[in-house]
């Protein structure tokens, strides 16, 4: 199914190797957060919001502090006071006291399932038992829940000190609006002057869990003398060590924090929400705390990604070339600001060379958890508005939808509305596949079935990594490095330095440190980790290489620069040793090998990704079904393949379930109606077909082997290509996620299809 | 606090006794009594099948079952899956065809896919698929899971060998469920 580098230039990457945390995981033995038993640990349970907006007037501990077998209680009045502090987190600026404010309500609580008070006890039930008898004094007011709404004037206002961000310029008076972004660049409305075609539709998509299986979970443990452990289920334990550090302010040299094995985070693990509470139920018991939640209180304690509204306008001439685009998109940030307006508004457009295009993005508080990441976070939103009207607008044109994104693809040149110009990328190539592919290529027979297409983009950040390696006497080396491995990337970084230095991906033994065994490492998450590092992971093995070369130059007493290195060979005048050779004699050469390397590589690249999708839909109840799907994607170099398509499957189903069924639903006072699996409903094994995939290479020139971010770029397309497919099978467009059988049945009736 | 009661019940082939609250789930058992951690809690309310074991050779989602109810039980989580230090096919299979992602969902569609295989070493993909859609995954899209038990069922089959000794395998579970049933 897929060409990639499998067999070609390099040795282990490209194959597909046995994932080397993979026996742990298919016996049970693995430890996630929830499965860490600590000596004297104790349990912890949240009381949360029963409200969706309220003042807290009181807080009454005292009958739970006295219940048998509760250890300790904690409060708002436990965490630091912290106005208006802002701190840097690796990913952008953040108000500490926004998030302390999130972790334990302060004045008011924002969202029903904000948490209010905390309490450890000698089990669970007995916890629970306690929470009950906490007693809140609440003042109940209005909730805003829909961010039009919220953005009107005289709207219920969650925060009273947050005024809108205008490109710098704050508004006078407090607003839900938080920020304001603008993007332009040509001249907009001449363009849409001269245009032949316009199509401009407005889109609204709802509120959806990132859905990891495994809940939030953390145990602390403040010890007598003063240092804090945290172990958790993080997608970043640097960033959760700064968070924590920062929220209860004590020196970050007092925080360590154990990365435990971690059940999918896809965004939603890298605020931190459990740590500093367990840390201070510890510090008031004295023993290891563990607070797990409940999937009820993960769907309404923990962030969704943000619903939105939004409005794309493009114009065309007769000849099939955009030459105006214009977008409006409305994010809702949840109760606290910094939702993902910003990468949507850099999103939109970005797959198309647009002379041009005006953007406008709005960062709006609603009475929601506070929003979180979620796999290309903002982009999949802003791609279902603006594949839509490229579809209809291709269709008007009379244009094969393939041909005239080809016609106005983003490549290298191309500068993006917001500014940076691409270097080399493979968006052109990845629609060229799609257009080779079998599945395009096999005609779509039957009756309600329709066939749809979309693109998506999404940026691979660099940020900093680090690792280290210690060459073993046998011949293995032992990777340490600090990126929590949640998909399999202990191989991909494994197989990277293992090609360095001529070895087998299995010769290398990776292993995640915590924050005191490795150097500062960014969060898993912005398609990063096989890309930067791995990129460190390739100057280890050059660093245990030009060791490793003085040590065969000491071995033959001659000079470094005659030893030459192929593979896993060293070679000077008529000598030759292996590298599991020469790491026998590091005793008699000087002693023990460690390589290491810290990277920050600068900007970012681009991933490209296109989807195929053939749908039926039910005519009498409006269900759709996939039949057939395939996931195109310019991934640089794939490391380890199985786990690219891996990827590229799973970003795609998920994809799915955002287009057909996943949503919050709310009841007038913001409560939410579906906060569980069975009602939540995310995709099963029934739901989905097998997914295709077709690894497009275009290597990346900033990486050493060419590699892409991978893991966020498959969840764009997904909900246009389905829009688009379930035009084709009836005659309707789409404009409102999900496309659940309700919706999509009204919009098939109303047009009288 | 709580009474407790006193509970003997098969574990992956080890008679295991334990003390347990009329509140306490199997699941609860299994991970804070007995600190068989290797069955996760996704949902603990039956949606998830993160926390699946066999019941008298059936997938049951041990958060649903009551650790006082597996009195005289047979039991088998994913510890007691791989044998002698030696990984089951289906065990093999999920390594091989890159089937786990973050893996907290696996030893859940481990259990189910051996409860299934263990009744049809060859089963259609729908059927694999309607089987399994009680375990949730959202890191793999499922294609890979599905075709790690079919990779599975295979090997498993082949070593099976004729079917009439797989039909002897399947009426000594039968006989078993019965008299246990008998027994209550
Ligand atoms: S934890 Fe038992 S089904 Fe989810
Ligand atoms: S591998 Fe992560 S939920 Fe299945």
């Amino acid at each position: 199914m897929s060409s990639t580098t499998e067999g070609t230039k390099y040795k282990v990457i490209g194959t597909r190797p046995v994932r080397h945390d993979g026996a742990d995981k298919v016996t049970g033995r693995a430890v996630y957060g929830a499965d860490l038993r600590l000596s004297g640990m104790v349990r912890g349970r949240i009381l949360r919001s029963p409200h969706a907006h309220a003042r807290i007037k009181s807080i009454d501990t005292s009958a739970a502090e006295q219940l048998p077998g509760v250890l300790a209680v904690a409060t708002r009045n436990d965490l630091p006071n912290l106005k208006d502090k802002i701190a840097n987190l690796g990913e952008g600026a953040v108000n500490l006291a926004h998030l302390s404010a999130n972790v334990l309500a302060h004045d008011k609580a924002l969202y029903k399932g904000h948490a209010v008070a905390a309490v450890a006890a000698i089990n669970n039930h007995v916890a629970e038992e306690a929470l009950a008898l906490i007693k809140v004094d609440y003042e109940p007011l209005p909730a805003v829940m829909d961010l039009t709404e919220a953005m009107r004037d005289g709207a219920p206002l969650l925060h009273d000190d947050v005024h809108t961000n205008s490109m710098g310029k704050k508004s006078e008076k407090p607003s839900n609006i938080s920020t304001h972004i603008h993007f332009e660049t040509g001249d907009v409305d001449d363009a849409f002057a001269k245009a032949d075609v316009i199509v401009e539709r407005e889109f609204r998509t709802a509120s959806v869990h990132q859905g990891y299986i495994e809940p939030h979970v953390a145990t602390a443990l403040w010890n007598a003398d003063g240092h804090l452990t945290v172990w958790c289920a993080t997608q970043g334990s640097f960033t959760a060590r700064q968070q924590t550090s920062e929220l209860l302010q004590i020196p970050v040299s007092r925080v360590t924090v154990v990365p435990c094995e971690i059940g999918g985070g896809f965004g939603g693990k890298i605020a931190v929400y459990l740590e500093p509470v367990a840390a201070i139920l510890s510090r008031k018991c004295g023993r290891p705390v563990q607070l797990v939640m409940n999937r009820d209180e993960v769907f309404e304690g923990t962030g969704p990604t943000p619903g939105s509204a939004t409005r794309v306008k493009l114009g065309a001439t007769n000849d099939g070339k955009l030459v105006a685009g214009e977008a409006w998109l409305a994010y809702d940030a949840g109760a606290f600001p910094g939702g993902m307006i910003g990468p949507g508004c850099m999103c939109v457009f970005s797959c198309y060379e647009f002379p041009n295009a005006r953007v406008d993005g709005y960062d709006v508080l609603v009475n929601k958890p506070k929003t979180q990441a979620y796999r290309a976070p903002g982009a999949t939103q802003a791609a279902f508005a603006c594949e839509t009207v490229i579809d209809e607008l291709a269709e008007r044109l009379g244009v094969d939808p393939i041909e005239f994104r080809l016609n106005n693809a983003a490549k290298e040149g191309t500068r993006r509305v917001d500014g940076p110009v691409y270097p080399r990328v493979g968006l052109v190539e990845t629609l060229e596949a799609a257009r080779n592919s079998e599945h395009w290529k096999t005609p779509l027979e039957g009756p309600h079935r329709g066939r749809g297409i979309a693109s998506g983009y999404w940026f691979n950040i660099g940020l900093k990594s680090s690792a280290a390696a210690n060459v073993n006497p046998d011949g293995t080396v032992s990777l340490i490095e600090g990126s929590t491995d949640i998909g399999g990337t202990r191989a991909s970084i494994a197989m990277q330095l293992a090609e360095t230095l001529g070895i087998r991906a299995e010769d290398v033994k990776p292993r995640v440190a915590d924050t005191d065994g490795v150097g500062y490492t960014d969060v898993t998450g912005g398609s990063r980790v096989t890309f930067a590092t791995g990129m460190a992971a390739h100057e280890v093995g050059l660093d245990i290489q030009r060791q490793m070369t003085e040590r065969a130059a000491a071995l033959w007493e001659c000079d470094v620069e005659s030893v030459e290195v192929e593979g896993n060979t060293y070679k000077a005048n008529g000598n030759s040793i292996t590298f599991a050779e020469l790491a026998g004699k590091l005793g008699q050469t000087g002693g023990p090998v460690v390589g290491r390397a810290a990277v920050d590589p600068q900007g970012s690249s681009h991933g490209f990704g296109t989807h195929l999708v053939d749908v039926e839909v039910d005519p009498d109840t409006a269900k759709v079904t996939i039949l057939r799907y395939t996931a195109i994607q310019d991934v640089g170099t794939a490391i380890h393949p199985a786990y690219v398509e891996g990827q590229m499957q799973g970003g795609a189903v998920q994809g799915i379930g955002w287009a057909l069924n996943e949503e919050y639903f709310f009841d007038d006072q913001g409560h939410m109606q579906n906060a569980s699996y069975l009602d939540y409903r995310m995709p099963t094994s029934l739901d989905v077909p097998m997914i295709d995939t077709i690894i497009v290479e275009v290597p990346n020139p900033a990486h050493p082997f060419g590699v892409r971010g991978v893991g966020e770029t498959p969840i764009i397309a997904p909900p246009a290509a389905i829009a688009n497919a379930i035009h084709g099978a009836t005659g309707v467009r789409m404009h409102e996620l999900p496309m659940s059988p309700p919706r999509l049945w009204a919009q098939m009736n109303k047009n009288g299809s | 606090m709580a009474k407790k009661t006193h509970v003997t019940t098969t574990i992956n082939g080890q008679q295991v006794e334990f003390l347990c609250e009329a509140r306490q789930s199997l699941l609860e058992v299994l991970r804070d009594v007995l600190h068989l951690t290797g069955s996760k809690e996704g949902c603990n309310n039956g949606n998830c099948g993160a926390c699946t074991v066999l019941l008298d050779g059936l997938p049951v989602d041990s958060c649903l079952v009551l650790g006082v109810e597996v009195e005289a039980a047979e039991i088998t989580t994913i510890e007691g899956v791989a044998q002698d230090s030696c990984l089951h096919p289906i065990q093999q299979c999920f390594l091989e065809d890159a089937a786990l992602q973050c893996g907290v969902c696996t030893p859940g569609f481990i259990m189910t896919a051996k409860a299934l295989l263990d009744r049809d070493p060859n089963p259609s993909e729908e059927e694999i698929r309607f089987q399994l859609a009680g375990n949730l995954c959202r890191c793999t899209g499922y294609d890979k899971i599905v075709r790690a038990v079919q990779d599975a069922g295979q090997i498993m089959g082949n070593q099976r060998g004729a079917t009439s000794a797989a039909a002897q395998a399947n009426g000594s579970r039968a006989s078993k469920a019965k008299a246990r049933a008998g027994s209550k």
